[in-house]
């Protein structure tokens, strides 16, 4: 066994080591997940099936892939942040896991920042993924659209990575395994992700624009079948990411 | 740390490693507040929990090198999963391992970073006695080599065979503190009786007739005690009897209690007092 560390000093390494150390093994955890590939690339891949060769979204755009691919993009953002980031957090909760690793050089602060590189290493993965096969089956997003549209995945990320945590720290594993899934169910088929607002009867819309799923969902669409910036959804999915962070700050329970 | 179980062992400790913000009084680990995030106080303190606190999907020796490459000088990982035997189970995922492989990939866990101070709750909990006599002989050798270990236990015999400084707690106080030898002595000198045990061959026939006051029994095959000692008459008869019956015992104490003793005393007072 080796000497003793002198008086003082610290035995850790640098935090951004910690950090993407820390990154890199929840990004491990994530995809050697079963339950996890099946929300984060299967479901979404039956999505842009669905959607392309029906005439759900009818109108949206000039063809249906165009229409599809941006809400299938919104759609992972809230598979692996929200769903699948809150249930892995929910067990590691039950488990003690936090707990061990906050009495490790990574503490709290550490075991976040990994989480959020996890989350958006995965959607990287996703986001190639779904974009390769959505540009097989003939996807044209529009050129000017794809910048604003990293900008919305972004925020998206960070907004429903704060709400999964909020609903992780707070509740049981179980209520958070419920809730994350029945809400990603409920967003993805009228909470403006896969199909626009607008579809929706008129008096419903002002509520639903006001969810960050229909700003995630609504920005993409304009960034990447009109190549505009959605301003109102991008105020929207920073007040929602600022409200969750900072009752996830104050809430959180980590055991 | 020795008390029974809800005695406030593990919440001490949770308070002592800066897990928990005690409701009063101050904490100072190595010369700080433990409480919150200090990645640096962290470096240099290991952790075992009382649930080992592991992630149920992964394997324990990609844990073990994950958590000791968050340190800039950790142990010898590969030698400590060898003193521990951890590669013999190490295809398994830690849900499928058993409460003692556990309790080892925990251990490692704790001293991955070659603290200078360690936190061990409950560290044979579930452990069969050749895993435990590694995992004793470990302890011991971390303290020679100058670290501070603070350890919970409820079996006495852990806290005989691995402690320099003992405390008892119960209900959360401390109600006794010393070394072994200190504790164990003390209570000797308040007691009135001295309990007298010795080996000898198993079975033998006890006398028919025994002085008042004092009790004579086989306690285990092979071991006798001889209770309510108080006068060096009752020695004496003792001695006459091995005489007569031709009895050379294998060995002989007249004991200071030992520490379970000295546990029970304390608890029992404590429950007059209440």
């Amino acid at each position: 066994m080796s000497a003793t560390t002198s008086d003082q000093t610290s035995n850790a390494v640098s935090p951004l080591k910690r950090i993407t150390l820390q990154g890199k093994y929840e990004t491990i955890q994530m995809l050697s997940n079963g339950e996890q590939l099946v929300l984060a690339i299967v479901m979404p891949v039956i999505a842009l099936f669905a959607l392309t060769f029906t005439d759900l979204l009818a109108g949206v755009a000039e063809r249906t892939i165009d229409a599809a691919a941006p809400g299938v993009l919104a759609l992972c953002v809230i598979s692996t942040a929200f769903t699948g980031q809150g249930i892995g957090t929910g067990f590691d909760r039950r488990y003690g896991v936090l707990r061990m690793f906050s009495t490790t050089p990574l503490g709290k602060a550490g075991l976040i920042f990994g989480k959020v590189i996890a989350v958006l290493t995965v959607l990287a993965v996703q986001v190639v993924l779904i974009s390769i096969c959505a540009l097989l089956m003939g996807w044209e997003p529009r050129l000017v659209g794809i910048l604003p549209s990293l900008v919305f995945l972004l925020l998206g990320a960070g907004c429903f990575t704060a709400l999964g945590l909020l609903i992780a720290g707070t509740v049981r594993p179980e209520a958070t395994l419920a809730i994350t899934n029945l809400a990603w169910i409920l967003l993805a088929g009228i909470g403006g992700v896969l199909f626009p607002t607008t579809m929706a009867p008129e008096w419903i819309q002002l509520l639903l624009n006001a969810l960050p799923s229909a700003g995630l969902g609504d920005s993409l669409r304009a960034a990447l079948i009109d190549g505009t910036f959605h301003i109102p959804a991008a105020i929207m999915l920073v007040v929602w990411t600022g409200i969750a962070s900072f009752a996830a700050v104050k809430l959180f329970k980590w055991n | 740390m020795l008390g029974s179980n809800g005695a406030g062992k593990s919440t001490t400790l949770g308070c002592a490693q800066g897990l928990l913000r005690p409701e009063s009084g101050t904490v100072e680990l190595l010369g700080q507040d433990p409480y919150g995030d200090k990645p640096d106080l962290r470096s240099r303190v290991g952790v075992m929990l009382q649930d080992g606190g592991l992630p149920p999907s992964m394997r324990p020796i990609p844990l073990l090198r994950h958590v000791a490459s968050l340190y800039r000088k950790p142990m010898d990982i590969d030698a400590l999963i060898e003193r521990l035997d951890i590669a013999s189970f190490s295809s398994r995922t830690i849900r499928r391992l058993s409460g003692g492989q556990k309790q080892r990939v925990a251990l490692a866990a704790a001293l991955a970073g070659d603290p200078d101070v360690v936190f061990l709750d409950e560290p044979s909990a579930g452990l069969d006695p050749q895993t435990r006599q590694v995992v004793f002989d470990l302890i011991l050798e971390l303290r020679d080599a100058g670290k501070a270990i603070i350890l919970t236990t409820h079996l006495m015999d852990d806290a005989q065979r691995l402690s320099d400084y003992v405390y008892i707690i119960d209900k959360g106080r401390t109600v006794a503190q010393g070394t072994v030898a200190e504790l164990t002595a003390m209570a000797a000198e308040e007691q009135e009786t001295r309990p007298v045990s010795f080996g000898a061959a198993p079975g033998l026939a006890l006398p028919d007739t025994v002085p008042s006051g004092l009790h004579l029994s086989e306690t285990t095959a092979g071991e006798y005690r001889l209770d309510g000692v108080r006068s060096p008459d009752h020695l004496q008869w003792l001695t006459n009897w091995w005489a007569t019956a031709g009895i050379l015992p294998t060995h002989l104490s007249l004991q200071a209690r030992s520490l379970e003793d000295v546990f029970l005393e304390i608890a029992q007072k404590e429950s007059e007092d209440a």
